[in-house]
Order: structure tokens, then C-alpha cells, then sequence
């Protein structure tokens, strides 16, 4: 109960925080649509080459959004210092983390909720009847990067260069999901219009374990 | 400002803590090396040494920011026979250091407060992160006391340095700490802050609070000291010990300076 209370104020402070300065919403979005619209222009897909090759381009477009998104969220707490004062309140570690996850998690669907229509026009991808299992799909997904990207925002924190540095840490960790993720979304806009259950479970796999190792590792994480 | 209208105190003893041989190496440099040291809760102690003396890595570990690299660090509970109310263990025990951490308080370099929250948000936040009750009137209380009512909804990136360390202060004083460290905290202060901050000082030895202050030997709120330890060069070069006056120190310190 102490460690829902702590997670849901930190997860609250970092809610006021991002809607306060707006900084990695807008940068992310922004950055996000130039990707989708720019491609779009640049080889005018017919519908057909859209569904097979749109899901890639949407899944990168996500993964650049969600590594600019979580690369401050560790970042921004060494202004002041502050998370010693965090790791100096008594609350769990993983309250610190998991807030800054939910946070994430809540950015980045933002994103996601504007760029998947932005790309259903630009594309000429309908997503008539499948909008329910495309939000499975996209949450999966976005959990799996949000978790992993996060744990890798804490390890990058003090580093050097760590805007560089954390898309080439997190690139080989997120492979997996984005090879699931990409595969998953293809067949949903595929004439079929199915949900490969296989990849779905992947999917709510990686995020299991993703997630319980972030759990075992948050006191280390949280040490900086 | 006004001290009276401080965060309640608990009247209760402070804690104590013990340092045993403790050293800590940042890779080839050394800056604590065997470090020594028994705080006897409700002590008020200067700690003073130049730059680089490792005054401030000995505050961090006594925070449980930093490990030790060797040695240990124990916190002892309150003298026996003293009122100790939610403290775990009996007056006098050595008490796990997981369960210390409401009990401590620490005044940094950095201000640890977030620049884009209010004064009020700030101070809101660590309320409900300590699990304080009355948070709302904690926070009046506390921002009543270091002289920000007014300036409880502006951010904290539009304060002075001076408005900031006093917000720090009081972020630190908050939930009532039985062990407060305090490295350089009187940095950026103005004289009214300054008066403010050693009325505060004063309250916090009355309440048997233990005080572990970082500062150089000119500083006016030494006077409030009970002891003097000097650290040079990562060791103990100097200590007037618990119960004894440190002003004979203090005062050759302050001619050598």
C-alpha cells in the first residue's frame, strides 16, 4: 500500500512536470510525425506496400519517440539532485522506477494516440475493425520499450554522451520486441486482418520479464 | 520568518550513528581513511576541515547515499531512559539502517527540490513521500517558517539562491529528522536568512535532535556546536569528544583561518 501510495505521488510529480514544460511531448511528436509524413512524400506507397511495409516504419518511428522520451527521465533528477532526495525518502526503490515507467508509458501512448491516424491518412491504411487488437498490439509494444528504455535511462544517466548513447544501448535489447511488434501489426493489416498470437505472447512475455528484472534491479538502478 | 512557527517537533532524543574504521575510494583517491567516529545522539557536531578534507563524502555516507568502500556505518538509537516513542528497537540499540531513513534529514551542496514545482509542490511531495499526516498544514507551517507563505505558489527556478536554500532547509526539516546533516548549509543565506537559520538551529539542539554540520570555522551557527571534530586529508586530525567544549578548538581554528 506504502509502495502504491509513493508510486502513484512520484508518478503524479512527474505528470506536473512533463505538462508544466511540455519538453519531451512536443520534441517527440514532432520529431515522430516529420518521419511518418517525410516517408510518406518520399515513396508514395501504394495501399498494398503500405500494410506490408507501414508497420516497420510505424514501430521505428515509435522506437526514436520512445528513446528521446526516456532518455531525460533519469537525466532531469541530476539538476538538483534529486534523486538522492528520492533515494533518501522511505520508499521502495521500484516506486521511483515503476512511476517513472507509468509516466513514460503515458507520454508515449500520447504520442502513439496521434501518429496512428496521422499514418492510417497519410498510408491509406483503414483500421476499421481492428482498432481493439491494434491497442493490444500498441500497448504491448510500448510497454516492452518503455520498461526496457527506462532501465536503460537509469544506467545512462551519469554517462557522457548519453543521448547517443542510450539508442545504441537499447537497440539490441528492444530487437526482439520491435521484430514482434512489426510482425504482430503486419498481419493485423494484412487481408486477413488476424492477430498472430504467437507474437502476442512474445510480446506480453518480454514485458513479464522485462519488468520483473526491473524489479530486482531497481535498488542498483536507483544508486545511479 | 519566524521560528516559532516551525514544523512541530517531536521533543523526542535524536540518533546517533557511529562510523568504525570507514574509508572510501573514488578509484586511485582516497577520502576517507579510517574514519572513526562515535556520534552520541543529541550532540550538535561542527565538522571542519579545508576543501577536499572529506567532509562531504563522510556526510553522504552517513545519509546512505555512498557506500563505504571498507568499514562500517552503525546508527544507535537514543540514550536509555530517553523518550523514544516510534524509534524500532530499545534506547541504546543499534537499529538497522533500512529503518533510519524517515528518521534523517540532509541539507546538500545541491538543493535536491525540483526547479519547475512550487515551493508548495516541493514541499507537498516530500510530505506524502515521508507518509506525514496534516500535509497540507506541514506544508503551510514549514513555509510560514522559513519566510515563503508569500512565494508559496511560485516556481522554484524564479527564487533567489538565498529563497532556495531556505526551502531546502526546511524540505530537510520537514518530517521532523532525528539526525540532521548539514554540509555548508548556510551557503547563499542572507543575514535575515542566516538569523532565521540559527534560531532554527537552536530549536532543533533544544529538541535533542543529533546535527552533524559541515562548515567552515567563521560561521556564526558554530557557536551552537556541543563539539568539534577536523577532518585533513581523509582522517580525523582533531576532535574536542562528546561532553567536552569544543570552544578551545573552535577558537584556534578561527585564528588559524
Amino acid at each position: 500500500m506504502k509502495a502504491l501510495h509513493a508510486t502513484w505521488t512520484l508518478f503524479a510529480k512527474e505528470c506536473r512536470l512533463e505538462f508544466r514544460t511540455r519538453e519531451l511531448l512536443t520534441a517527440t511528436v514532432v520529431f515522430s510525425l516529420i518521419i511518418i509524413v517525410f516517408f510518406s512524400f518520399a515513396f508514395d506507397p501504394t495501399p498494398a506496400e503500405s500494410r506490408r511495409y507501414g508497420p516497420g516504419l510505424l514501430w521505428i518511428a515509435f522506437f526514436f519517440a520512445g528513446s528521446l522520451m526516456v532518455n531525460p527521465s533519469f537525466a532531469r533528477e541530476q539538476i538538483n539532485d534529486t534523486l538522492d532526495a528520492l533515494r533518501m525518502a522511505p520508499v521502495p526503490s521500484f516506486a521511483v522506477l515503476s512511476a517513472k515507467i507509468l509516466a513514460n508509458l503515458l507520454f508515449l501512448s500520447i504520442a502513439e494516440a496521434i501518429l496512428v491516424p496521422v499514418f492510417s491518412v497519410f498510408y491509406n491504411v483503414s483500421l476499421a475493425g481492428i482498432v481493439g487488437r491494434l491497442i493490444l498490439v500498441l500497448v504491448l509494444g510500448t510497454v516492452g520499450l518503455v520498461i526496457t528504455g527506462t532501465v536503460f535511462s537509469a544506467i545512462s544517466a551519469h554517462a557522457r554522451m548519453r543521448e547517443l548513447l542510450l539508442p545504441v544501448l537499447l537497440l539490441p535489447f528492444l530487437t526482439p520486441v520491435l521484430i514482434a511488434a512489426v510482425s504482430t501489426t503486419i498481419s493485423l493489416f494484412g487481408d486477413a486482418r488476424e492477430l498472430d498470437r504467437t507474437w502476442v505472447t512474445f510480446l506480453a512475455g518480454f514485458d513479464i520479464v522485462f519488468l520483473a528484472a526491473s524489479w530486482i534491479l531497481s535498488d542498483f538502478l536507483a544508486e545511479g | 520568518m519566524a521560528s516559532a512557527a516551525a514544523p512541530p517537533h517531536t521533543g523526542q532524543q535524536g540518533l546517533g550513528i557511529r562510523f568504525d574504521r570507514v574509508e572510501r575510494r573514488f578509484g586511485p583517491l582516497v577520502a576517507l581513511r579510517s574514519v572513526s567516529l562515535e556520534i552520541i545522539p543529541g550532540e550538535f557536531v561542527a565538522l571542519l576541515g579545508h576543501n577536499g578534507a572529506g567532509k562531504t563524502t563522510l556526510l553522504r555516507i552517513a545519509a546512505q547515499l555512498m557506500r563505504p568502500s571498507r568499514g562500517s556505518v552503525i546508527f544507535v538509537g537514543p540514550r536509555p531512559g530517553a523518550p523514544v516513542a516510534d524509534l524500532p528497537g530499545k534506547p541504546g540499540d543499534e537499529i538497522p539502517a533500512a529503518s533510519v531513513k524517515a528518521l534523517v534529514g540532509l541539507v546538500g551542496h545541491s538543493l535536491l527540490l525540483y526547479d519547475e514545482l512550487s515551493a508548495a509542490e516541493n514541499l507537498t511531495l516530500f510530505a506524502k513521500l515521508y507518509a506525514l499526516d496534516s500535509v497540507s498544514a506541514r506544508v503551510a507551517a514549514a513555509l510560514e517558517s522559513c519566510g515563503l507563505a508569500t512565494r508559496a505558489t511560485s516556481q522554484v527556478r524564479t527564487f533567489s539562491r538565498g529563497m532556495r536554500q531556505r526551502l531546502a532547509i526546511a524540505r530537510a526539516l520537514l518530517h521532523s529528522p532525528r539526525l540532521l546533516l548539514l554540509d555548508e548549509p548556510a551557503a547563499g543565506l542572507d543575514t535575515q536568512g542566516l538569523a532565521w537559520f540559527s534560531a532554527t538551529l537552536e530549536r532543533l539542539r533544544g529538541d535533542g535532535c543529533t546535527v552533524i554540520m559541515s562548515t567552515h570555522a567563521r560561521n556564526e551557527s558554530l557557536d551552537l556546536a556541543t563539539r568539534a571534530v577536523v577532518l585533513a586529508a581523509g582522517r580525523v586530525q582533531d576532535d574536542s569528544g562528546p561532553g567536552a567544549d569544543p570552544r578551545p578548538l573552535l577558537e584556534s581554528l578561527r585564528a588559524e583561518a
